[in-house]
């Protein structure tokens, strides 16, 4: 294997949504060597379970088609390779539309690969007869509690299977679920030849990756002092530069808005973390609290030092389930006395639910007066804002009685106080509840696969 | 001794974490962490939350960062879809934290430059 001194790893999609905007501007605005797009949150895997079960060839990231259509004659100019989890839990139908497009624009020998292995769903009672109870992290409980309402199950694979797929020479390689910073540790696993008891390496790939996993929010974006951000607009998102020793830096391109400094890196390595000494893979357990940060010049952040254990023999395994149903609505209420006439509206509609027979239990209801003090609860409220937007909303396991509540809001527009309008999204409806059941299984009971097809 | 909002000498950022939220407090100065390391218990927060977060608060530290990071137990209405809250995901949670008034010496407010 050639290996290299260093390697340029870019994120371009934080999440399923994002703008389309980072990963077209990442492989035009500067040099790339690798380009990682994340589209998977944990809902997202039950939602395009639902979309397979409609239709077999859905259940993946479409918005990844539209990209690689959009990028493909750049990425095979430049030579950028490219890892997505936009497989889901469909990769294969994610692979067939990915050869298209590039059948389309006339490239051929270009290699995509598929990992698999992390869907575990039509597994599940093999799994459990094998021994695996998948007993909630959190409670304790048996799966056998909801088994009947599953409705996604994936296990987050690590980064080695991604490595193998860029070995057998894959440009594009797509994964369902994996761990997140797995999308950058593979290309480094890859390029510099790190092996799987190199704990403090792949502890620091995986703070790498951790850091870019939210694309901008590491370069300005979301960041507490935020009127020191120039050019959010242009936001540039962001570009490791990794050495094969396992120090890095944080860059973005040249001329790309935003702000990258010690302050606004470490904004992101502290989001969604838990214990920072012991923050699990499938690969290590790196220690967030090891590494030196400093600034070496601007747009450029150094992190050397980083170690890391060994990890567990379990991998962690996220399950969903159809946990009940909810709705919510909102109306606007303009002063004045904006605030009392929207406690008017809210009790009138529990008053008319009641009469019709319909009552909801205090952890199955909620009222928000959105503009008077709602996210900064006990912080920060006024009782007298110029106008103010009543959001409410029920759950519970009856869909009726969700969806019973939805035919009282709009009412008031002509039944409650004067000054009740922004009705414009209609009558709220019942939408299914996604639950999550956190749980493990035993590493060696999950085979993962690697093929690579050739346009 | 002067009272400040904790954003004059911290900043802050928060997500979700299951059914509560992470609120990782980041120290603008050296002066500033081993103030808040000393004065910014998970009570102190635990109480400032406390109309968000039914539940206990739980603070680890990362020294190398001077960050403190707390873990609220149960600030999100239910965990997954379940909420009903317009912060279903916590993203408020860390300005909300930064609000906190906190009686800091004027040694310390020296030494820590301001955002």
């Amino acid at each position: 294997m050639a290996e290299k001194d260093k390697v340029l790893i870019a994120n371009g999609q934080g999440f399923w949504g994002d703008s389309i905007l980072g990963p077209v501007r990442l492989v035009d605005e500067g040099p790339l060597d690798y380009l990682t797009l994340d589209y998977l949150a944990e809902v997202t895997m039950s939602i395009m379970q639902k979309l397979k079960s409609r239709k077999p060839e859905a259940g993946y990231a479409t918005d990844f088609v539209k990209l690689v259509d959009r990028i493909l004659p750049q990425l095979v100019e430049k030579n950028v390779k490219v890892v997505a989890n936009a497989g889901g839990v469909n990769p294969h139908a994610c692979k067939d539309a990915v050869m298209d497009v590039i059948a389309r624009h006339g490239k051929s020998g270009v290699k995509v690969a598929v990992v698999e292995g992390d869907d575990v769903l039509d597994r599940l009672d093999e799994l459990i007869a094998a021994g695996e109870a998948f007993h909630n992290m959190d409670t304790g409980a048996p799966l056998a509690n909801v088994r009947d309402r599953v409705t996604s199950a994936n296990v987050y694979l690590g980064a080695f299977p991604i490595a193998e797929a860029l070995g057998q020479g894959a440009q594009i390689v797509l994964t369902g679920r994996g761990t997140d910073p797995g999308l950058v540790l593979g290309p480094l696993i890859h390029e510099f030849g790190w092996g799987p008891r190199d704990y403090s390496l792949l502890s620091a790939g995986t703070v790498a990756g951790h850091i870019v996993e939210c694309g901008a929010q590491c370069t300005g974006g979301n960041y507490t002092d935020w009127r020191e951000v120039p050019d959010m607009a242009r936001i540039g998102y962001p570009v490791i530069e990794a050495h094969a020793n396992g120090t890095f830096y944080v860059t973005k391109h040249e001329g790309t808005g935003g702000l990258l400094n010690e302050d606004t890196v470490r904004h992101q390595l502290v989001y969604e973390m838990g214990d920072p000494a012991n923050y699990l893979t499938p690969d290590c357990v790196a220690d967030f609290t090891s590494f030196r940060l400093s600034e070496d010049g601007a747009s450029r952040v150094k992190i050397e030092g980083v170690t890391g254990g060994p990890p567990t023999d379990t991998y962690k395994v996220s399950i969903s389930y159809l946990d009940g149903w909810k709705a919510t609505g909102q109306l606007t209420v303009s002063g004045p006395d904006a605030l009392d006439k929207a406690k008017l509206c809210a009790q009138i509609v529990w008053d008319r639910l009641a009469f019709d027979g319909f009552e909801y239990a205090p952890e199955e209801r909620l009222e928000e007066y959105v503009g008077a003090g709602v996210c900064h609860a006990g912080i920060d409220e006024t009782d007298s804002p110029a106008e103010v937007v009543l959001r409410m909303g029920v759950k519970g396991p009856d869909r009726a009685k969700v969806d019973r509540f939805g035919m009282e809001l709009v009412p008031l527009v002509t039944s409650g106080p004067p000054g009740v309008t922004g009705f414009a999204g209609g009558r709220p409806k019942a939408t299914e509840i996604i639950g999550f059941w956190p749980a493990l299984v035993k590493k060696s009971l999950i085979k993962t696969k690697v093929t690579v097809y050739t346009s | 001794m002067p009272k400040v909002p904790l954003s004059r000498i911290a900043s802050a950022r928060s997500g979700d974490k299951g059914e509560g939220s992470n609120v990782g407090v980041m120290a603008r100065s050296d002066v500033a962490y081993s103030f808040l390391k000393e004065h910014l218990t998970s009570d102190v927060v635990r109480e400032h939350m406390a109309a968000i977060n039914e539940g206990g608060v739980r603070r680890y530290e990362a020294d190398n960062m001077h960050v403190l990071n707390f873990l609220l137990a149960d600030s999100l209405g239910g965990g997954g879809s379940a909420s009903l809250k317009t912060d279903a995901q916590g993203k408020t949670h860390g300005l909300a934290v930064l609000r906190l008034e906190l009686e800091v010496p004027q040694v310390v407010l020296d030494a820590t430059p301001e955002a």
